[in-house]
C-alpha cells in the first residue's frame, strides 16, 4: 500500500517530468522558429522537394474527408439551430447563425481536428520511426538540423494548406445549412444567401481563416515535437502519435478560446 | 593494462578522451576512460552485451553530453563546443549506423549526396559524380536509383559506410558494421573496410563484438568491462589473446578460436 511520502515522491517525479516536458517544448519551439525564420532569409535552402510532398499530403488528400465531415457539421447545427429558432419564429435568423457558427469557429476548428487526426499523427510516427531507426541522429552527426530538414517543410505546408482547407470546410459548411434550410423550411437558394450577406461580414471568414493558420502552426509543431521526444521502442511511437493528437487538440481548442477572446474585444460586443 | 600501441609523435589524435565519465542520469556506465586513437589506425571498441560500446560511440560523436571529462575529435572539443561549432565537427567525420539509416524517403544516390547539397557549394553535377563515386567504392556501382527499402542488410550496411564517406571524412565511426549478417556478407563487409581505409587512410573506429572481423581488419582494441566500468585492457587484438595480463579478454578474445591477425607485426609492441 502506497504511503504519503511515496505519494509526495510519486507526484514529485510527475512535476519534474512536466518540468522536462515545457523545457523541451520551449526549446523546440525556439529552434522550429529559428529554423523557419532562415528558411526566409534563404528560400534556396528549404526542402521544396518535401515541401510540395507534404503540400500534397496535408492538403488534397485531406479534400474528400474535410468536405464530408464540414458537410454533415453543417447539416447538424441547421438541424439543432432550427429546432430551437422554429420556437420563436425566429426561422430568418439561421442563415447569419449557420454563417457566423461555421466561418467563425466550427470551420476552423473541425478542419483542424481532421487535420491533427490526419497530419499531426503522422508527423509523429513519422519522425518517431525515424528516431528510433537512428535517421534522427544520423542528421544531427551530419551537421544538419533535423528542425530545418524535417519540420520547416512540413510547417510550411501546413501553414498554405489548412487555410485553404478551411475556406472548402467554410463554403461545403454552409452548403450542408442550406440544404436543411432548403428541405425543412423550403428556403430558396437566394434568400439564404441574401440573409447569409445581411448577418455574416467578410471579417468573420478572415477570422476563421486566419484562425487556421494558427491552428496549423500547433498541429505542426506538437506532431512533430512528440515525435522527436518518442522513445527507442515501437510501442513508444504508438503514444507519441496519440499524444501528438490528444495535446494538439487540446492546445487547438485553447487557442481558439483565446481568439475567440481576442477578436470580440477587436471587434468589440456589436460585433 | 597492456599499452603495446606505438603512438607516433607529435601528431593530433583523431580522437582523444580525457578522464571520461559516461552515463544516463546518475547511472554511471563506464568512468574515468582515457585513451588516443592516431591518424589511421582502425580501432575496435570491444567488450560484453550491456558494457557500454554503443554509449561510448554516442558520446564521442557528439550526441549525447558525458558526465565528466572532454572528447577531442582532431584536438577539438566536442564537449564544449557551441552547437555551431558542433557541427562544423560533426561534418569533419562520417557514421554508419548500426541499422544503416539510410532515410527511406531518398533513394541511394539522394541519401549520399544528402550531406553534399547540405554542407557544400558542390554544383549539382558534381555532387551527382561524387554520390556514384562513392557507391561505386563499396561496391554499389548501379544502385543510384534504389530505394532503401529494395536493398539486402548488407548492401545496407555497405550504403552506409558510401554516405559516411560523402564528404571525404579522415575518421569513421561504424557502429555494429556486421551485426545480424551473414558470415559471407561479413566477410565481403570487412574487405570494403580494408578496401576504404586503403583508399582513404581515414582512422576508423568500430564497435562490434564480431571477432572473426575484429581479428580481419583492426589494428587495435580497446576492451570495455561492465563490471569495472571501464577499460580492461588496450592494444592489438593477437597480442590481447595471447598476452593479456587479464584472464576476461584472453578468454573473451580466444572465445571464437584463433583467428588469424590483421596485423603482420606479431604484437603489435
Amino acid at each position: 500500500m502506497k504511503t504519503t511520502a511515496d505519494n509526495i515522491i510519486e507526484w514529485g517525479d510527475k512535476a519534474f517530468r512536466l518540468k522536462d516536458e515545457v523545457v523541451s517544448l520551449i526549446s523546440f519551439l525556439g529552434d522550429v522558429t529559428a529554423a523557419m525564420w532562415e528558411g526566409i532569409c534563404h528560400p534556396k535552402r528549404l526542402r521544396w522537394k518535401d515541401f510540395l510532398f507534404y503540400m500534397n499530403t496535408c492538403g488534397p488528400d485531406g479534400v474528400p474527408i474535410t468536405i464530408m465531415i464540414s458537410a454533415l457539421m453543417g447539416v447538424v447545427l441547421a438541424y439543432q439551430a432550427e429546432v430551437q429558432s422554429h420556437k420563436y419564429g425566429a426561422d430568418n435568423f439561421l442563415p447569419m447563425v449557420i454563417g457566423c457558427t461555421i466561418l467563425r469557429e466550427l470551420g476552423p476548428l473541425m478542419v483542424a481536428i481532421v487535420a491533427t487526426g490526419r497530419s499531426g499523427s503522422a508527423f509523429a510516427a513519422e519522425i518517431g520511426t525515424m528516431k528510433i531507426s537512428e535517421e534522427l541522429d544520423a542528421l544531427r552527426t551530419m551537421g544538419i538540423r533535423p528542425a530545418r530538414f524535417l519540420v520547416v517543410p512540413k510547417m510550411w505546408a501546413m501553414l498554405v494548406m489548412l487555410p485553404l482547407l478551411t475556406i472548402i470546410g467554410d463554403f461545403v459548411g454552409c452548403a450542408g445549412g442550406y440544404m436543411v434550410m432548403r428541405s425543412e423550411l423550403g428556403m430558396p437558394l437566394d434568400v439564404f444567401l441574401q440573409l447569409t450577406r445581411q448577418g455574416v461580414a467578410v471579417k468573420y471568414f478572415i477570422e476563421g481563416v486566419l484562425k487556421s493558420v494558427v491552428f496549423a502552426y500547433i498541429i505542426t509543431m506538437t506532431g512533430c515535437w512528440r515525435g522527436f521526444r518518442t522513445g527507442n521502442d515501437a510501442i513508444a511511437v504508438g503514444r507519441s502519435t496519440t499524444s501528438a493528437v490528444v495535446i494538439s487538440i487540446l492546445f487547438i481548442v485553447l487557442a481558439d478560446a483565446l481568439l475567440a477572446k481576442l477578436f470580440t474585444v477587436f471587434y468589440g460586443w456589436q460585433g | 593494462m597492456t599499452d603495446n600501441i606505438t603512438a607516433p609523435a607529435n601528431t593530433t589524435p583523431s580522437i582523444e578522451v580525457r578522464d571520461l565519465s559516461i552515463g544516463y542520469g546518475s547511472r554511471v556506465v563506464l568512468e574515468n576512460l582515457n585513451f588516443r586513437i592516431e591518424p589511421g589506425q582502425i580501432v575496435t571498441i570491444l567488450g560484453g552485451s550491456g558494457c557500454g560500446k554503443s554509449t561510448l560511440l554516442k558520446h564521442i560523436i557528439g550526441l549525447y553530453k558525458p558526465l565528466r571529462g572532454d572528447i577531442l575529435i582532431n584536438g577539438r572539443s566536442i564537449v564544449t563546443a557551441n552547437e555551431q561549432e558542433k557541427r562544423s565537427i560533426m561534418s569533419e567525420f562520417g557514421v554508419a549506423y548500426q541499422g544503416g539509416a539510410l532515410f527511406r524517403s531518398l533513394n541511394l544516390a539522394e541519401n549520399i549526396a544528402l550531406p553534399m547539397e547540405e554542407l557544400t557549394n558542390w554544383k549539382r553535377d558534381e555532387i551527382r559524380k561524387r554520390a556514384s563515386e562513392k557507391l561505386a567504392l563499396v561496391h554499389l556501382d548501379g544502385f543510384e536509383q534504389y530505394m532503401p527499402s529494395d536493398l539486402s542488410g548488407g548492401m545496407i550496411k555497405r550504403a552506409a559506410f558510401a554516405r559516411a564517406l560523402a564528404l571525404d571524412p579522415k575518421l569513421l565511426f561504424f557502429d555494429e558494421p556486421s551485426a545480424g549478417l551473414d558470415p559471407l556478407t561479413s566477410d565481403m563487409l570487412d574487405n570494403v573496410i580494408l578496401e576504404i581505409r586503403e583508399k582513404t587512410h581515414a582512422t576508423i573506429m568500430m564497435v562490434t563484438h564480431e571477432l572473426p572481423s575484429i581479428f580481419r581488419v583492426s589494428d587495435r582494441v580497446i576492451m570495455l568491462s561492465a563490471e569495472k566500468k571501464g577499460i580492461v585492457d588496450d592494444g592489438s587484438p593477437a597480442y590481447l589473446r595471447d598476452h593479456s595480463t587479464d584472464e576476461y579478454v584472453r578468454t573473451f578474445l580466444s572465445r571464437g578460436g584463433t583467428y588469424k591477425s590483421n596485423s603482420t607485426e606479431p604484437d603489435h609492441a
